[in-house]
């Protein structure tokens, strides 16, 4: 590997010192007894529309995306531009239904999706199963993030034999498990915001700065080999690559808020009307995502994959270090700490939001629910502290002893799973008409389709359905959640026909402002 | 449908706005084009792109129609 590149690391030190400082003055921000879970996990629910303009952004657009979707646009091409019409379609999803969540959250104190599906259908096991869904796809998502944070510390030449080499990310996750600890919630929402201003430069930096170092958009377009520049066409009775294309957008933009830590940082919000003016104001961050998924054009077009200087840093991130390399190449040392910097932290900002959604997660709904039910507010908050901090040790644990591949595989079986909650979920928000037990059955025989078709296709998330000569390609969590819904809607009737329903305990008025 | 009805389901007819962004960006043979380029970026990339800004648009449209509503008859 290349040597240490001080100057860039520098910056990125003194950045790290900033956010770590931050996030632990961030406990008296908008102060609360964060001895009481919906303080410590929700914020208080005060977060106003511009700061849960940042937080929300900062929590779904992590780092990972940053590397990752660049990088399938440099190995792939034109498929990574999916990411596109999924943040197009996820802000009309948020601006239908999580208003109507929020409210009945208020009015019910109700911290954890799975909270709002005990109360509704009055199921304990329907909710276990949400719950235990939520915490087993949010895991390698938390272990992903801390690939984004691998990648650029490797990219500045820190590197070592063994566990040497990841004392860096060690003392950053550290830093990270304390002022969450401390601050809770209040801690990503104040980084979120310093976070999101370097990403903001980063990116802007990027796609001005390169193109004009390279001639032109044209110029970079032409040096794109054809394959990559568009979708292939599909051949005869197949849906081939835009059957893909679109259920990865529609499948992942539909799971998307269903990940508890989507729900934590929308029910922080301070009203249905906060999340509302989000759903016009997030789509910034999508035409971000957008200009960053072109970067892997630019650094096609750059030529550092065949670059001997970075042959090292392909070697052992693959394509993840398309990104990092491209901007050691174009800006100077400065610059590149900055960048870094805005990935790096980037990764503890949803990394922390996790932890704390599934820290939640845990101690109401399996704690609260079937340890101690007489657990105080104070211990509930007390739990959950804990809890948060074992969730990211095994996180970095996970990273440092688990191939990489693992993780990534996880998550996107993570999607698969967590798209079962959405009867419950999303649809329970507008409708009590399924029955509890159908739900639960639904979303059972999703997971194992779910599951199935996701080892049948090699562990990958895309599948090939063949019906009557044509193969339709697409994405298992689209497909499953079909047969899950189906599975509920012909159960219902039948189910309820053998007895009584548990009790609702929501009512009309509390989902309207 | 009347006021009070609308009211009660929490349905608006103009949310049908927001069904265009996603029909737009959701079939691929419209798009997935490289003519006509601008400023030498294909089709396929700045339609998307273009779609981010104007879906944004439209539920912005969407809430003050909405949210204008609600404060007409919840005060």
């Amino acid at each position: 590997m290349q040597e240490i590149n001080w100057t860039a690391l520098a910056v990125f030190v003194a950045l790290f010192a900033l956010i770590t400082w931050l996030g632990f003055m961030a406990a008296h921000w908008r102060k609360g007894d964060l001895g009481l879970l919906h303080e410590w996990g929700l914020g208080g629910r005060r977060f106003g529309t511009l700061v849960t303009w940042f937080l929300v952004g900062g929590d779904l657009y992590t780092a990972y995306t940053f590397v990752a979707v660049p990088a399938l646009a440099f190995g792939a091409g034109a498929i990574a531009f999916f990411a596109v019409p999924y943040t197009i379609i996820i802000y009309p999803i948020l601006f239908l239904v999580f208003p109507r969540l929020w409210n009945v959250s208020h009015k019910h104190n109700y911290i954890t999706p799975a909270d709002f599906v005990r109360g509704r259908f009055g199921n304990r096991w329907l909710a276990l199963a949400v719950t235990v869904t939520g915490i087993v796809a949010t895991m390698p998502y938390i272990a992903l993030q801390l690939v984004g944070l691998q990648v650029v510390i490797g990219a500045m030449g820190v590197s070592g034999a063994g566990l040497g080499g990841d004392i860096p990310m060690i003392i950053a996750f550290v830093i990270l498990a304390a002022f969450t600890y401390t601050s809770g919630l209040r801690a990503p929402a104040s980084i979120a915001i310093v976070k999101d201003i370097l990403i903001y430069a980063t990116a802007f930096a990027a796609i001005v700065v390169v193109p004009i170092q390279l001639g032109g958009l044209a110029k970079i377009f032409a040096a794109v080999p054809a394959a990559k520049v568009l979708l292939a066409v599909p051949g005869p009775n197949t849906t081939g690559a835009y059957g893909i294309y679109t259920t990865l957008a529609l499948g992942s933009a539909l799971a998307l808020f269903l990940y508890p830590h989507s729900i934590t940082a929308i029910l922080a919000a301070s009203s249905g009307h906060a999340i509302r003016r989000n759903a016009a104001l997030l789509p910034g961050y999508s035409f971000m995502l957008g200009l960053l998924a072109l970067i892997g054009f630019f650094a096609i077009a750059a030529g550092v994959g065949s670059a001997p200087e970075y042959a090292a840093g392909f070697k052992q991130f693959g394509n993840n270090f398309a990104v990092p390399a491209l901007f050691l190449h174009s800006f100077p040392s400065w610059f590149v700490g900055v960048a870094f910097a805005a990935i790096g932290i980037g990764a503890l900002v949803p990394a922390a939001i996790m932890s704390i959604a599934a820290a939640s997660l845990y101690t109401r709904n399996i704690h609260k629910e079937f340890i101690n039910p007489n657990a105080s507010p104070a211990q509930e908050a007390s739990i959950a502290k804990i809890v948060s901090l074992i969730v990211k040790f095994g996180a970095l644990v996970f990273i440092l002893f688990v191939p990489t591949q693992f993780a990534i595989y996880l998550q996107l079986l993570g999607g698969i799973l967590i798209i079962q909650t959405l009867p419950a979920v999303m649809l329970g928000v507008y409708t009590r008409w399924f029955n509890d037990w159908a739900l639960l059955i639904g979303w059972g025989v999703g997971t194992v389709a779910g599951v199935w078709m996701f080892v049948a296709a090699n562990l990958t998330p895309n599948y090939t359905l063949t019906f009557a000569g044509h193969a339709f390609p697409g994405y298992s969590a689209l497909y499953t959640v079909i047969l899950n819904l189906v599975v509920v809607i012909v159960l219902t009737p039948l189910l309820n026909g053998l007895g009584g329903r548990p009790r609702d305990e929501t009512v009309a008025a509390d989902y309207r402002a | 449908m009347n006021d009070l009805d609308r009211r009660r389901s929490g349905w608006s007819w103009w949310y049908i706005l927001l069904l265009v962004q996603i029909v737009a960006v959701l079939w691929p043979p419209f798009f997935n084009k490289l003519e006509p380029a601008w400023i030498g970026v294909p089709f396929f990339y700045w339609y998307q792109l273009l779609w981010v800004i104007i879906g944004a648009v439209l539920t912005a449209i969407v809430y003050f129609a909405t949210d204008s509503r609600h404060r007409g008859t919840e005060g």
